[in-house]
């Protein structure tokens, strides 16, 4: 799943890594004020290891042989935020050195496999593991289905990536710039090589390689297993809380886009003749359909957002209805997962006291 | 190569396939490595340039390579990377080996059935089973294939003609923090500790084979390989820490800089630089 070169479009490559720049820092600040002076040696090695590890072609149940990346391992042993410095460090050395890899796809790749990859395998991993013992066969199953849907998340996010190039680039014929494949096609040929193959690799080898250490290093497996994560400490998250503030105040930037977004047409718009200029315009001087399709007439009724349009009406300023509208999106968010989160310590807490 | 293959082919028999494969691909990687650090040192035109310079320098036609919105474009960077190998001693056998033949292999058949599926102007139709192959079909792989070759063949020219601890160098000049530089540096040496660790372990487990293994057995054996390097590297990175330590280690990391610009470079700086802009800014 290394993205070489020329695949994805210079701005893409620019905004997954300004996506996976935040996670570095915090997780550089987070893995040095656990390792202090340790963090340039454990580093180092571990960033070895998975370079390492990498090069594993491990024989699968059916004959076949894949490879893993071992970010559910890494999250595993070592926690999220370390695993995403030591997978980061490995793909940049693959990169430069081994050709493994581009260079302007670097940020792509640290965030589909060291960033997407290993937090989702970590919460499945903590998820199924639960609180149970550390020699637990019940561990065994959580990292080998860490491993399976935490590389098949991390395919299906490049797996966007690719499948958005063709709706975005085009030269003067039509020809697709980079990786040609619409989503359509990118998401279902990706998954399905990794839910048959890398997918089972991956599960394999953090299966294997838990019930290994079990066997062998049990105390390896205890950073993980014992202490709650820590969360909403201010100084650690900082850099992700003022990121999110400026995209809220940059949301109205939307409105300087010319024309109207492609597909999200609501029924009315095929009434009035501006909209049919305007959807025809966005569609390749396609004309739309006379009337509006009758699903969408029938569908249409069923919910009408409470703020239509991102404005409300009460409101005279529409970049102020943007920013409001994405400061209440986002809280709506943060208060369904603070209310998992308050619901999941509750169920942990009498737990810890026995 | 063809022995190679029949190797693999017996890997489902002899059950020794894949750690032949596995200790073949740790001896590939080591020598990638030292032909890159022998090379680093031969006489050359990219080996001359301050390395800072390089490698901003090679980043920016990579960024070009990728911008492009032209094949003409793109061939002719390609032709210039081509160049740059050959003013520096790198001859394009090496490059076909090392780069070209593995990115046309796995780009080419990425691409290879965009040529009837991306719609558009019908240039030629398959015997057979009739699907039609379009223009854009074809320009849109060439853009993938050339992109790929162009950035992997400057990428590689890098590595090639700068030694690893340079390319670090240059990194922390260019304001890299030296905490990453460092553990760059080290990641580095230690992937050769491991990878000959990794290496002794296969050996020794293939000294002591004499019959058959099953498949279960020899992902046993992968998997409990991987587990004690796990293990190994953590121990080791407690050691190196404390071997640190004890010589004055306090978590500050400073590096020497040594580098010189000569006009020369700033003349190769400027023109890299560019491309990118040129090709962005007329749409070339």
């Amino acid at each position: 799943m290394h993205i070489p070169d020329g695949y994805l479009s210079p701005s893409t490559c620019a905004v997954t890594f300004a996506m996976a720049a935040p996670f570095w820092y915090v997780a550089s600040r987070k893995v040095k004020t656990q390792l202090h002076t340790k963090l340039v040696p454990l580093m180092a090695v571990v960033s070895a290891f998975s370079f390492v590890v990498m090069m594993f072609n491990l024989p699968l149940p059916g004959g076949t042989t894949g490879h893993a990346v071992g970010l559910a391992i890494a999250a595993i042993v070592l926690g999220p935020w370390a695993a995403v410095l030591a997978i980061s460090i490995a793909l940049l050395i693959q990169a430069v050195l081994f050709g493994d890899g581009g260079i302007t796809a670097i940020g792509a790749n640290c965030l589909n496999m060291a960033i997407v990859g290993p937090f989702v395998a970590y919460f499945v991993y903590r998820l199924i593991a639960g609180r149970s013992e550390l020699t637990s066969v019940r561990r065994v199953v959580a990292a080998g289905f860490a491993g399976y849907v935490g590389i098949n998340v991390a395919a299906f996010v490049a797996a966007i990536e690719f499948g958005l190039q063709p709706l975005l680039f085009h030269d003067a014929t039509g020809a697709p710039l980079y990786a040609p494949y619409p989503l359509s096609i990118a998401v279902p040929a990706m998954l399905a090589g990794h839910l048959m193959l890398a997918g089972v690799a991956e599960a394999v080898a953090a299966a294997g390689l838990v019930a290994v250490l079990q066997r062998y290093e049990p105390e390896l497996l205890d950073l993980t297993a014992q202490h709650p994560a820590t969360v909403g400490r201010w100084r650690e998250t900082r850099a992700l809380w003022l990121g999110l503030g400026l995209l809220m105040l940059l949301s109205p930037l939307g409105l300087l886009a010319a024309g109207t977004a492609w597909g999200e047409w609501g029924a009315d718009d095929f009434a009035s003749p501006e909209a049919r200029q305007e959807i025809a315009a966005a569609s390749g001087d396609i004309a739309p359909p006379e009337a509006a399709p009758a699903g969408l007439e029938r569908l249409a009724s069923v919910w009408s957002a409470p703020i239509p349009d991102y404005a409300p009406s009460f409101l005279r300023n529409e970049s102020l209805g943007y920013i409001l509208s994405a400061v209440m999106g986002s809280g709506l968010v943060l208060l369904v997962f603070a209310g998992i989160g308050a619901l999941r310590d509750r169920r942990a807490s009498p737990a810890s006291r026995t | 190569m063809g022995e190679e293959r029949s190797d693999a082919r017996s890997a489902g028999r002899s059950g020794r396939g894949v750690i032949d494969a596995l200790v073949r691909g740790l001896v590939e990687a080591e020598r990638h490595a030292l032909d890159a650090e022998r090379l680093a040192d031969a006489a050359g035109l990219l080996q001359r340039f301050d390395p800072r310079i390089k490698l901003v320098a090679l980043f920016a036609l990579i960024v070009g390579a990728v911008a492009t919105r032209s094949l003409t474009t793109l061939a002719v960077l390609f032709l210039v990377a081509v160049a740059l190998a050959a003013l520096s001693g790198i001859s394009p056998v090496r490059l076909g080996r090392q780069v070209w033949a593995g990115v046309l292999l796995f780009s080419g058949l990425v691409v290879l059935p965009a040529l009837v599926l991306v719609p558009g102007e019908a240039v030629a139709q398959l015997p057979f089973v009739g699907w039609t192959i379009t223009l854009q079909g074809l320009r849109s792989a060439a853009f993938v294939i050339g992109r790929a070759e162009t950035a992997a063949t400057l990428a590689l020219l890098l590595v090639l003609t700068t030694p690893w601890p340079h390319v670090l160098k240059a990194l922390s000049g260019l304001g890299v923090p030296a905490v990453i530089v460092a553990i760059l540096g080290m990641t580095y040496r230690y992937i050769f500790v491991l990878m000959q660790a990794a290496r002794d372990m296969m050996e020794a487990r293939r000294s002591r084979v004499l019959a058959p293994t099953s498949g279960r057995e020899r992902r046993r054996l992968l998997l409990t390989a991987a587990g004690m390097l796990l293990a190994r590297t953590l121990a080791l990175g407690t050691e190196v820490h404390f071997a640190m330590i004890a010589r004055g280690y306090r978590g500050e990391v400073r590096l020497l800089h040594d580098f010189r610009t000569a006009p020369f470079d700033w003349m190769f700086l400027a023109l890299a630089l560019t491309v990118p802009v040129v090709i962005t800014g007329w749409q070339l």
